[in-house]
């Protein structure tokens, strides 16, 4: 039994011969907070595309509670099913109203009647401020709104990991802090998260642990104090100067 | 509106606009039949074509077998929609073991679409009930419409797939990112998007379809057109056939106007949601 929740080793992944993932070694604990921070194609999404198997790896290994589950053989509908991901763009079903998008995978995953998937979802909802919103369809919603359905929507199969892909990145900035705001929540609640983010401020607040991706590797890691006051390589330090130059630290 | 067909700066324009259209609409076509009706050759191509006694005599029988056109295309049509999706979806699956799939739907869709619909027709109609297999129908009409289906679904196919590579990606991944399998994806996700997607390529299958059913007519099937082919053989007058080109007309004609429609409305709509 170990302790940690998630564990990456040597995960590579190249598009066309483009190497995007050199090497990326990480490991979460359980309850744990990860940050992933570095520039635009750097691969953080790809990496959280991975570690939810909708990209396959080209070597490595990716280990959730001590099992390898980029090894063959493995069902990736069941390890999905135990972690959720948030995508930027939300990418809810538009032709589906909100209960609905949330309620199609515990229906046709875990083959739960309607009524009683109805019944989780609507006290999700509830809890995220989102009830009167259950039976409109996505473009009739603020971004801020659908992005926090697209999270409830993630988190009715009541997964013990979160994947979260920029999710304030689509957004306005007046609708990013009511966002910001569901994933502290969820911190408080102990869910262990790998969080790609632009969002320095909140990286800082939020994360355990923060990671600097940079050249397909994790250049450094490390708690955020450490990060962004103490950087030990010169390309972080690069970093998070011209994001301080951008006014967003 | 993106082009919008007229302009007007006030009411007052707009009407006269409109007076204006309505006058060169008549001019110009009151122009082209006083042309036609003097024309010298104009008596005989009444007597041929037009002929109101020989319309009077025919069209109760064409219309008669014309039910038989309107019933094939409902049954073909129903057919071919179901089996397009089928083979798109069977199409569209990815991953190594769904290999031997794709390579069957690609040499059907390919083979289905490389041959003249009129020889499937010939081989299928005859060809079939001439080796009387047990079991197997040896009707003309069963398999005239088995034709139609084999090669419309083909077509079906291809406008479905269009439609299914239009979902965006990021549509996919989400669905799979729930936990559905590759095949409820496709079904509850990307297919109800790309149907809606499609509509009108689907629309223009159908016109086309309800004129081909026509084609079954050289197996001996006595629906409209042969019924009007029988009347020609009779008498040596073709107004039966513009019966028959009427009643083809009379179907087709508003199905191309509602597609027109749907698809401008469709236009309109994806404006009013990306502004």
């Amino acid at each position: 039994m170990t302790a940690l929740k998630l564990a990456l080793r040597g995960v590579a992944k190249a598009f066309d011969g483009k190497e995007v993932l050199r090497s990326v070694d990480l490991e979460v604990a359980h309850h744990q907070v990860v940050c992933l921070i570095g520039s635009s194609g750097s691969g953080k999404s790809t990496l959280l595309k991975c570690i939810n198997l909708l990209v396959p790896i080209d070597s490595g290994q990716i280990v959730l509670d001590g099992v390898a589950i980029t090894a063959p053989g493995v069902n990736p509908n069941q390890v999905r099913q135990s972690m959720g991901i948030v995508f930027q763009a939300f990418n809810l079903f538009p032709h589906m109203r909100v209960i609905d998008n949330i309620t199609l995978g515990p229906r046709k995953v875990h083959g739960i009647p309607r009524p009683e998937a109805d019944e989780q979802a609507r006290a999700l909802l509830k809890r995220f401020g989102l009830l009167d919103k259950a039976d409109e369809y996505p473009d009739r919603l603020s971004g801020g709104q659908q992005q926090r359905v697209a999270i409830v929507r993630a988190l009715v199969s009541r997964p013990e990991l979160m994947l979260l892909d920029e999710v304030t990145s689509a957004l306005d900035p007046e609708l990013v802090a009511e966002v910001l705001e569901v994933i502290r929540d969820l911190k408080g609640e102990g869910m262990t998260m790998v969080i790609a983010t632009h969002e320095m401020g909140f990286a800082r607040d939020v994360a355990d642990l923060v990671g600097f991706l940079d050249g397909g590797v994790v250049l450094e890691l490390g708690p955020p104090a450490a990060i962004f006051q103490n950087p030990q390589q010169p390309r972080t330090r690069q970093f998070l100067q011209r994001i301080v130059a951008a006014g967003r630290l | 509106m993106l082009w919008p067909r007229r302009s007007p700066r006030s009411s007052e324009e707009g009407a006269r606009g409109s007076l204006v259209a309505v006058v060169s609409t008549v001019v110009v076509f009151g122009v082209l039949l006083a042309l036609v009706l003097s024309s010298e050759a104009w008596p005989a191509v009444q007597r041929q074509f037009f002929s109101w006694t020989h319309f009077k005599a025919s069209f109760p029988k064409v219309l008669g077998a014309f039910w038989l056109d309107i019933k094939m295309f409902l049954v073909a049509e129903i057919l071919i929609l179901v089996i397009g999706l089928a083979v798109a979806m069977a199409r569209s699956l990815r991953g190594p073991a769904f290999l031997p799939l794709r390579i069957l739907t690609i040499g059907y869709i390919d083979l289905a679409r490389g041959l003249p619909l009129l020889l499937l027709i010939l081989l299928m109609g005859f060809g079939i009930p001439a080796l009387q297999l047990p079991g197997v129908p040896n009707s003309a009409l069963f398999w005239g419409i088995a034709a139609l289906v084999f090669s419309y679904a083909a077509y079906t196919a291809e406008v479905y797939r269009a439609g299914i590579d239009s979902v965006h990606e990021s549509q996919r991944m989400s669905a799979r990112s729930i936990g559905l399998t590759q095949t409820q994806s496709l079904w509850h996700v990307i297919v109800p998007q790309a149907v809606r997607n499609v509509v009108p390529a689907l629309l223009n299958g159908f016109v086309s379809l309800q004129k081909d059913v026509a084609l079954v007519f050289v197996l001996g099937v006595r629906e409209g057109l042969r019924e009007a082919d029988i009347y020609n053989a009779r008498t040596f007058n073709y107004t039966s056939y513009i019966a028959a080109a009427v009643l083809f007309l009379a179907v087709s004609v508003p199905v191309a106007r509602f597609t027109d429609w749907y698809t401008e409305r469709d236009r309109r709509r994806m404006q009013a949601m990306s502004t």
